[in-house]
């Protein structure tokens, strides 16, 4: 039995759908990240699941009951999970009144909230200040001490939504390395959105791609990031290059992808002759030499470079192939092969590197 | 000038020495008021949130409407709760016109609107998203509404104290009501009306000045509050 379940989620506000058709289950001990660009529906999902709303047709289920049976019945699931905001919230009290409000509010023993109170303290690291107002502490100190107020009342679910937008690497670092701490040693089931592809790599077991209010594509982290299911998912996952073409060849399941211009993109993939489809390629695995190498590569396309950009360790140099591709390749490549506007190169990269999706 | 300058000089005098008739009526306008505002605050903190927290149709006009009674007119309600309680009146039974008990339920009724109106602005004025933390913490409905009321504790205090300083500063109710008797209903804002008609400016300008500087001493107060 799921912890979490939602069956057909709809929610619509003014007549339109934030959330469509949503089926999800999170097992007990899963730590699951919905991820999808700004306005996908991620925190409207997370507040259907904390039962702050009510679905506009469908189903939540919270250990197998119905949480649409009575509002008691939603006031006691709340109480066996814990939501954090993504703005940080601190009520404006000391640090430790606002990480104990939830223990208070649960009739818990003054010497059990202190006792817990102070190991989660520790835990964030801001012992020392227990008796400052928490309104005086920076954004990562503020988030910091709203997870511990969520994570003291030991929930069964926690819920995470954006828990390190808006803060600087370290505070981001700082977090992250508290959701981990927490998932050792609570074990706590965690559904945490982000917008940050690979913060959902770094810490969750599962995610699920939320765009436009639907979940386009869910399981592990690295499948999704592999082999998208379609155009939108590869788009979010980072898959700057995905070109239109025809099958024309399919033998022993390569394939030859007929892209116009007589150029041909060989690839791994089941589909028949004759099926319209798109190869998309990850920058990172293309290759950029100034002249054309014999390697085992089977793509290899000759090109003008049209931009390059810096960022940071790495550079984005834009070709012109006769198609648009994008590779990213080191700062220090780049250097040594003098990547810049207008130069001649060859973009190499191997069938096995393309994924390629069906078009609808 | 110089009658002004002496009046303020016996006035001052009638201060230090503690005169018993000005202690005596400072004390009954402090009490009178202080007990009406108590009970106003016990009535509106409750309502207010209960209003706050709800939707239901018709809120925003009788928001709208407890907005308008901000500026009720105290012989208004003098005159209200005059026809209420006089020996007359539906009520008047009770014979408590001309007590004190009268004054102060004429006085809840004025700054009872004062104080709604305050505590609905102020607990519209919290964050949605401290509510949302709350309930998502496990709070109850009355948690929640406690929490809330906590966060918005300095706009719910100012409106408090407005609705004190209203009420320790009218006149036109306290002495329709109270009937102005002297040792028994008699205020400072009644004393000074009479005082000044009788020409006795002294003790006018005293108790004026005790009410000027019990307003100040509560505004004082409230800032000390607030910067904590």
């Amino acid at each position: 039995m799921p912890l979490v379940e939602t069956v057909d989620l709809y929610r619509k506000y003014d007549g339109q759908d934030i959330l469509k058709n949503i089926n999800l289950k999170v097992d007990k001990g899963e730590v699951f990240a919905l991820i999808g660009p700004t306005g996908a529906g991620k925190t409207t999902l997370l507040r259907l699941i904390d039962l702050l709303e009510m679905p506009t047709s469908g189903k939540i289920y919270f250990a197998g009951r119905d949480a649409a049976k009575s509002s008691k019945v939603r006031f006691q699931m709340r109480r066996r999970m814990a939501f954090v905001l993504q703005k940080p919230v601190v009520f404006n009290a000391s640090i430790y009144d606002n990480i104990a409000c939830g223990l208070k509010w649960r009739g818990v023993k003054k010497n059990n909230i202190r006792q817990r109170v102070g190991a989660i303290l520790e835990m964030i690291g801001l012992s020392a200040y227990q008796d400052r107002n928490a309104r005086t502490l920076s954004g990562g100190e503020a988030q910091r001490v709203a997870i511990a107020r969520a994570v003291v009342t030991e929930p069964e679910v926690l819920l995470l939504d954006e828990p390190t937008a808006n803060l600087d690497p370290l505070s981001v670092a700082k977090i992250e390395e508290l959701i981990t701490g927490i998932i050792h040693r609570y074990g706590t089931t965690i559904i945490m959105a982000t917008h940050d592809m690979p913060q959902g790599q770094r810490l969750a077991g599962r995610i699920g791609v939320l765009i436009n209010g639907k979940i386009l594509q869910a399981g592990d982290p690295r499948e999704v990031f592999a082999s998208p299911r379609s155009r939108e998912v590869a788009e979010f996952v980072g898959v700057d290059n995905i070109i239109d073409g025809i099958v024309v060849s399919a033998e022993e399941g390569m394939v030859g992808v007929d892209i116009g211009g007589n150029k041909i993109i060989e690839a791994i993939s089941p589909y028949p002759v004759g099926e319209e489809v798109s190869a998309c390629v990850r920058p990172e695995d293309i290759t950029l030499t100034p002249s054309k190498t014999t390697s085992s590569a089977r793509n290899a396309f000759s090109g003008q470079i049209i931009g390059a950009v810096s960022l940071g360790p790495l550079s984005r140099i834009e070709i012109d192939c006769g198609f648009r591709l994008v590779a990213l390749v080191t700062r220090r490549s780049a250097e040594e092969l003098a990547l810049e506007k207008r130069k001649q190169v060859y973009a190499t990269f191997k069938a096995t590197a393309v994924h390629v999706l069906r078009r609808n | 000038m110089t009658e002004l300058w002496e009046g303020l000089v016996t006035a001052v005098k009638l201060i230090i020495s503690l005169d018993p008739e000005v202690m005596e009526i400072a004390g009954r306008s402090l009490a009178i008021s202080a007990t009406s505002s108590a009970i106003a605050a016990l009535i509106c903190l409750p309502l207010g949130a209960v209003i706050s927290f709800n939707n239901f149709p018709g809120k925003r006009t009788l928001i709208n409407i407890v907005q308008t009674l901000f500026s009720l007119p105290t012989v208004a309600v003098g005159l209200f709760v005059f026809v209420l309680f006089s020996s007359a009146g539906p009520v008047g039974g009770l014979g408590i016109i001309f007590t004190p008990t009268v004054m102060v339920i004429g006085q809840v009724i004025l700054i009872s609107p004062i104080m709604l109106g305050l505590t609905i602005s102020a607990l519209s004025g919290v964050d949605k998203a401290i509510t949302d933390t709350a309930i998502s913490l496990g709070a109850s409905g009355f948690q929640m509404a406690v929490t809330v009321l906590r966060e918005a504790r300095f706009a719910v205090l100012a409106g408090l104290i407005m609705g004190f300083g209203r009420a320790i500063s009218e006149v036109g109710l306290s002495m329709m009501v109270g009937g102005n008797i002297r040792g028994f209903t008699r205020t400072i804002t009644t004393a000074i009306s009479l005082e000044t008609s009788k020409g006795d400016l002294e003790l006018s300008l005293a108790l004026g000045i005790i009410l000027i500087a019990l307003a100040l001493v509560i505004n004082l107060a409230l800032n000390r509050i607030q910067q904590r």
